[in-house]
């Protein structure tokens, strides 16, 4: 608990994230890619508070609203958001067992998906496709594997650099 | 051992990150609302997209990957077939270019004799799509070219269907794409065989165009095809737009709005031409601007001498009625180029 992680597997975790976001989907599936990028954050954010915190949200959606192509400034809106809720919720979160946990996060994305609903009406393109508000629902069904594969790495990690 | 102290940083972090919260919410904001509004955000996001483009590369390259591999390991029959297929298909497209070529010919003859001083001439380049997903609430696509191979915004994108899109964000190796039926599209177009003009607007869905506002009176039926008008610039004219698919009335019943079939295959291909005007030598337009002087001179001289002489003042109408003369022909000149 000493030690954070190591920024190799933070930052590179979030790259990962980047990418997941653009490569290339068989057209339908795209609308219901689930939100890795916000997962992997939501992790961090309970896994290592100090290293991660709501500039790391802001920037990591203001580098993802670039290359996915949305409006400057609106994934970072919905990170921060995010990311604040996660941190007020935190000590709670973290002993969850792991579907319960699964369940939050679930809410958390389906939040975020509201957020985005809202910015879209506001800028004026209307509503979503249907097919997006399955991506909390494959967030709800990654989050437990993901959770598993980070801690994981984590320990390894960990125990490679005692 | 770190759980005695912990909740005291807890609650003070939860009093105290509210601010912080608001401050990064407004930041946000303002950066959104500068984007949608073409801000500086919208210039800064140009510049910064070069950071988008490694990202890009790397997420796109594991289909590169695949095509290579199976290029590697096609087999020579199906090599050779696709050679044939190819090699016909190249025969069929020249002998069809050989006649537009003759009629490009004719064309311009038939425009020199109206007076027109305009030739125009189609530039185009071929760029790659890259395949990424961007937002999918949006419709664009990313391009494999960009400010280093010449491309420009605003340059139409066409396929061998017809006219896809328009290049809106340009970085120096890459650029991207509005599509054709992204909700904030709009193109002037023109039903080929009445000449009826309109408007066509994207609706989100890839296959569906909405022509809002044509009168009742307008001649469009099911099956026409749209092609483009040309008008406003951005778009040569005569590329194939979409194929008319329905018509209703509108809600006031005094109009008709018409449903469209893009022509471009929208959801697949993999290469694109970039399209634009290039207009040969400079445009000096239809020739009314430089008789003015002239003309300006003519009365000043004239309105001293009107008195002196007759013959002299009918001379000198005679001469500015002249350029007008040769400006009433050319001025529909330029008109039928859209």
């Amino acid at each position: 608990m000493n030690r954070g992680p190591s920024g190799w597997l933070l930052y590179g975790g979030l790259f990962c994230a980047l990418l997941a976001m653009v490569a290339p989907l068989p057209a339908g599936f795209d609308l219901a890619r689930p939100y890795v990028l916000a997962m992997l954050l939501c992790y961090w954010l309970l896994e290592a508070p100090d290293r991660v915190g709501l500039g790391t949200a802001f920037l990591a959606g203001l580098v993802a609203d670039l290359v996915s192509g949305t409006l400057l400034g609106e994934q970072a809106l919905r990170l921060v958001v995010l990311a604040f809720l996660v941190q007020r919720f935190r000590p709670r979160l973290r002993f969850f067992p792991l579907w319960q946990q699964a369940l939050a996060v679930f809410a958390l994305l389906l939040n975020d998906r509201l957020i985005s609903q809202a910015i879209h009406a506001t800028a004026g393109d209307g509503l979503l496709p249907w097919a997006s508000w399955l991506s909390p629902l494959l967030g709800f069904a990654l989050w437990p594997w993901l959770f598993l594969l980070l801690d994981g790495l984590r320990l390894r990690s960990r125990e490679r650099g005692a | 051992m770190a759980y005695p102290n912990t909740p005291a940083p807890r609650l003070t972090d939860g009093a105290g990150s509210t601010l912080p919260l608001l401050a990064y919410l407004a930041i946000a904001t303002v950066l959104m609302v500068a984007d949608l509004r073409g801000g500086f955000a919208s210039q800064a996001r140009q510049k910064l997209s070069v950071l988008a483009e490694p990202v890009w590369w790397l997420a796109a390259s594991p289909n590169r990957l695949f095509d290579a591999a199976r290029e590697q390991f096609s087999t020579r029959a199906s090599l050779q077939a696709e050679n044939e297929q190819l090699r016909r298909e190249l025969q069929v497209n020249a002998s069809r270019l050989h006649r537009l070529l003759a009629v490009n010919e004719e064309n311009q003859r038939l425009r020199e004799l109206l007076g027109g001083t305009r030739g125009y001439r189609l530039n185009a380049q071929l760029a790659g799509i890259i395949d990424v997903d961007l937002d999918p609430s949006r419709q664009r696509i990313v391009l494999d070219a960009g400010s280093l191979q010449g491309v420009q915004v605003g340059q139409a994108m066409i396929d061998a269907g017809g006219v896809l899109g328009q290049v809106i964000e340009v970085t120096p190796r890459h650029s991207t794409a509005l599509l054709l039926t992204d909700t904030e599209h709009a193109i002037p177009v023109q039903v080929a065989r009445s000449g009826l003009r309109a408007i066509a607007y994207g609706t989100g869905r890839t296959d569906r165009l909405r022509l809002p506002s044509i009168p009742q009176s307008g001649d469009i039926q099911v099956g026409d095809r749209l092609v483009t008008s040309g008008i406003g610039g951005r778009f040569p004219a005569g590329f194939p737009v979409g194929v008319v698919e329905g018509l209703q009335p509108d809600e006031t019943q005094l109009f008709v709005v018409a449903e469209a079939r893009p022509a471009a295959r929208l959801d697949r291909g993999v290469e694109v031409l970039l399209v634009s005007n290039a207009i040969d030598g400079l445009d000096d337009g239809p020739p009314l601007p430089e008789p003015p002087p002239a003309q300006t001179d003519a009365p000043t001289d004239a309105t001293p001498e009107s008195a002196a002489d007759e013959s002299d003042v009918d001379g000198e109408p005679g001469e500015t009625t002249d350029p007008a003369a040769v400006a009433e022909p050319a001025t529909p000149a330029p008109e039928p180029r859209p």
